[in-house]
């Protein structure tokens, strides 16, 4: 479906990332993202229709892309615990019901959810590199990542240093992801770029190409503990940007929105724009996810709504 | 996972419409027979027949006029323009009320997607009487005077029938006209919806009265002597036809044609906006907009790029049933348009420029065509010059700004163009150059009461909408 002028590979780009100039040079001349029709177009896409076969389709979908989140100070084994046992078995009383992607949780709780998990298939994913403001030495992050890894988790949710990035040190950034990247050994890495704190759709683009240029396997909107944290727009942004980097390398880059999904009218509305903006490829956990906490419980609710014809309630779905 | 999202069917429901088997006119406040020929009027997409439509003779329309006439002098010109007002807000809540009944027969009896009519036609045509309400105890403000013209002939497209009618009968009533509207012959029943929401409104009888048909009452609507004002928005062939046949008349006209609009995309363009821009310039309502962006004037630095997105975003427009909620591109609105969509889209090929369009079903039943473009267009040939009115895009290409400005003013045409560019300073000059009566930055097709549209050259003559849109109605103004 993609019609590409030229396809040229990732080393293509080798050259720009020399210095902040030249990286500087390539992100501002990318072409530019309008507002208010990037805003236009996601709502449009935001008034689909999605009814019966469609809408079971995309539930069961969306379930199976959920990245499982608790990121709170007061977390403990526990609720890690029944957080892993959940994202297993999300539906208790319906063994068809598809598992969740992954669970996300600090580094320290990534031994405690490997073990509940063991070999179901559930990633482990682990929000390191002094998340969620990033303010930390490199060798601090490095060695947070590494923790993590060692501990069992396949996936590290690192967060971008926006400071950096703002203020236009770009090869900074760039040369930090590289370097988490490479901590991370076998494990998959998603690069945060908390969206609110970027502000425009021109540096969310930015971000975007930078983190796929230097080699990340995901990009992520948000650490949830920023407002506003993903959106349709800004989700569409970083979809177009995944689209024209594969037309321009090959290469597959996944996009995960965080923070803010609750319903699955709204996970519904993301899955959308996946399908009309990057086509089929990407609808699939390996390359789409949610990060969501109360998401779930949701999906879940109207699962069993389309399963038997009836409304449960809150009491019928786990806490956790 | 390899299975596709496919959307299931959505259709919204058409229960909440009761069409009539068979309709009258709207004379003097009540529906009446016709003299002429009952017509039938067809659903596009699946040619079932909706109803039977009386047809208006000369002696109908002149009926029509005296009762126009009649409730001008006794009680619409007499009647202060705050009362007017209130009516009109009546009106635009009763529209508003009856929103989804509205847009369910306008995308039945037009074949318009529903998602268009539910959002843009229905919202807007509500738009325009609240506005236009807002005007009829202010118009000492507008600087046009406030005597009203007396009674108006207004005639009317198929391609927005309610939001043409709005266009015309909001104004032309704020300002103390009565009016006789003659709606297209394919597209008579949101009109007679409307005439019954003027009975709910109380609106005094004759103030508003609707008469359809084809081409003959609308001539004898035109040539009727006792209307003061002719309002027409259909083909340039037409307009023509009706500005002789009142020459040496004291009618007032404005005519509102044809249009062969350039969506001009500078290299430095926002790209995926552009084409959103594009797809909504040439493929918003079957590409039956006489604003249409129908030529693409591309900078050849970005031709190739911005093709492959365009044709990349063009596999995803749905075509199809315009009542399922996800439908993009509905059904060509009769037989006669599809043959001249077909006749020139043969032409543009037979010329030599490469004709592309999407892999897509199109049902067997009613007047369908794919969204279509055609690549190396160069000004002289005929789909570069020629309205085709339909969902077929020209693209030519440029190298400077000033030859992009050339080819956009090459036309006999002048209604409006677009502007693609994140530099403000170019967009402003070029907008400034564009002989055009709208021109759109970074967007297209955007509508707005407040906002006047008209055109130069063959795209006819007057504003409607805005301020500007009063000076059609009033007598202190020059037209």
């Amino acid at each position: 479906m993609t019609a590409t002028p030229s396809v040229a590979g990732a080393s293509d780009f080798a050259d720009l990332t020399g210095s902040d100039a030249s990286l500087r040079r390539f992100l501002h001349g990318l072409p530019g993202v309008d507002q208010v029709g990037a805003e236009a177009r996601a709502a449009t896409l935001g008034t689909r229709s999605i009814k019966t076969t469609a809408k079971a389709f995309a539930i069961d979908l969306a379930i199976r892309m959920v990245d499982l989140t608790t990121l709170e100070g007061q977390d403990t084994h526990g609720k890690v615990r029944a957080l892993a046992s959940k994202a297993m078995r999300p539906d208790p009383t319906d063994p068809d019901c598809p598992p969740t992607a992954a669970v996300c949780v600090y580094p320290d709780m990534v031994g405690v959810a490997r073990e509940t998990l063991g070999d179901s298939g559930v990633h482990v994913a682990s929000v390191a590199t002094a998340f969620p403001s990033g303010r930390a030495a490199l060798p601090v992050k490095l060695a947070d990542t590494r923790d993590a890894v060692e501990a069992g988790a396949d996936e590290i949710d690192m967060v971008i240093d926006r400071g950096a990035f703002l203020s236009g040190r770009y090869l900074q950034v760039f040369e930090e992801i590289v370097a988490v990247r490479e901590a991370c050994g076998p494990a998959h890495l998603k690069v945060i770029f908390e969206t609110g704190e970027l502000q425009t759709y021109d540096n969310v683009r930015r971000a975007s190409w930078l983190a796929m240029l230097a080699g990340a396997h995901f990009i992520k909107t948000s650490t949830g503990k920023v407002q506003p944290a993903a959106t349709l727009p800004v989700t569409l942004v970083m979809l177009e940007a995944v689209r024209d980097f594969r037309d321009a390398t090959g290469q597959m880059v996944g996009v995960k929105p965080a923070g803010g999904i609750r319903t699955t009218k709204d996970a519904i509305k993301y899955l959308v724009m996946v399908n009309e903006v990057c086509g089929d490829d990407w609808l699939d956990p390996d390359w789409f996810r949610f990060g969501a906490s109360t998401l779930l419980n949701d999906l879940l609710m109207q699962r069993t709504k389309m399963r038997t014809g009836r409304y449960s309630g809150p009491d019928y779905v786990t806490l956790d | 996972m390899t299975t596709p999202f496919t959307y299931a069917p959505a259709l919204e429901s058409r229960s909440v419409v009761d069409i009539k088997p068979s309709y009258g006119l709207f004379v003097g406040g009540e529906f009446v027979d016709g003299g002429g020929t009952a017509f039938k009027t067809i659903n596009p997409a699946t040619e079932e027949v909706l109803a039977e439509v009386a047809e208006a003779d000369e002696a109908d329309v002149d009926r029509a006029v005296r009762a126009a006439r009649t409730a001008y002098d006794k009680v619409w010109s007499r009647m202060s323009g705050r009362e007017r007002a209130k009516y009109l807000y009546r009106i635009a809540r009763i529209i508003q009320e009856r929103s989804r009944e509205l847009a369910v027969l306008e995308s039945l009896d037009n074949g318009k997607p529903i998602r268009e009519a539910r959002d843009v036609d229905v919202p807007t045509v509500a738009a325009h009487f609240f506005y236009y309400a807002g005007w009829a105890d202010k118009l000492e403000y507008a600087g046009y005077g406030s005597t009203p013209l007396g009674v108006a002939g207004q005639i009317i497209p198929w391609n927005f029938p309610l939001l043409m009618l709005a266009w015309k009968v909001a104004p032309a009533l704020a300002c103390g006209n009565t009016v006789v509207l003659k709606p297209a012959e394919t597209t008579p029943l949101t009109a007679l919806l409307f005439a019954e929401i003027c009975q709910q409104a109380d609106l005094p009888p004759g103030v508003v009265n609707i008469v359809t048909g084809a081409g003959a009452t609308g001539q004898a609507l035109v040539a009727h002597p006792g209307i003061d004002k002719v309002a027409f928005t259909g083909s340039t062939e037409v307009g023509k036809a009706i500005a002789r046949t009142v020459a040496g008349t004291d009618k007032r006209v404005t005519l509102e044609l044809g249009g062969k609009a350039a969506n001009i995309v500078f290299d430095d363009a926002p790209l995926d906006q552009a084409v959103e821009g594009i797809v909504n310039g040439i493929f918003f309502n079957q590409g039956h907009v006489c604003c249409a962006g129908s030529r693409l004037l591309v900078q050849e630095s970005i031709a190739e790029e911005l093709l492959a997105r365009l044709k990349r975003r063009m596999t995803t427009l749905r075509v199809g049933d315009p009542l399922d909620k996800n439908t993009d591109l509905g059904a060509i609105n009769s037989a006669e348009q599809l043959a001249r969509i077909h006749e020139l889209s043969a032409v543009g090929e037979a010329e030599g420029a490469g004709r592309w369009a999407p892999p897509c079903d199109l049902p067997e039943k009613g007047f369908w065509f794919p969204p279509t473009l055609f690549t190396g267009v160069s000004q002289a040939h005929r789909i570069a010059r020629e309205e085709i009115f339909g969902p077929v895009l020209s693209v030519l290409t440029f190298r400077t700004p000033a030859e992009a400005v050339e080819k956009a003013n090459n036309t006999p045409y002048g209604l409006s163009a677009g502007v693609w560019s994140d530099k403000g300073s170019l967009i402003l000059s070029i907008a400034n150059q564009l002989r055009a009566g709208v021109v759109w930055a970074n967007t297209f097709n955007k509508f707005d009461p407040t906002s006047p549209f008209g055109g130069y050259k063959e795209s006819g003559h007057g504003r409607e909408g805005g301020r500007h849109g009063l000076a059609a109605y009033l007598k202190g103004a020059e037209a």
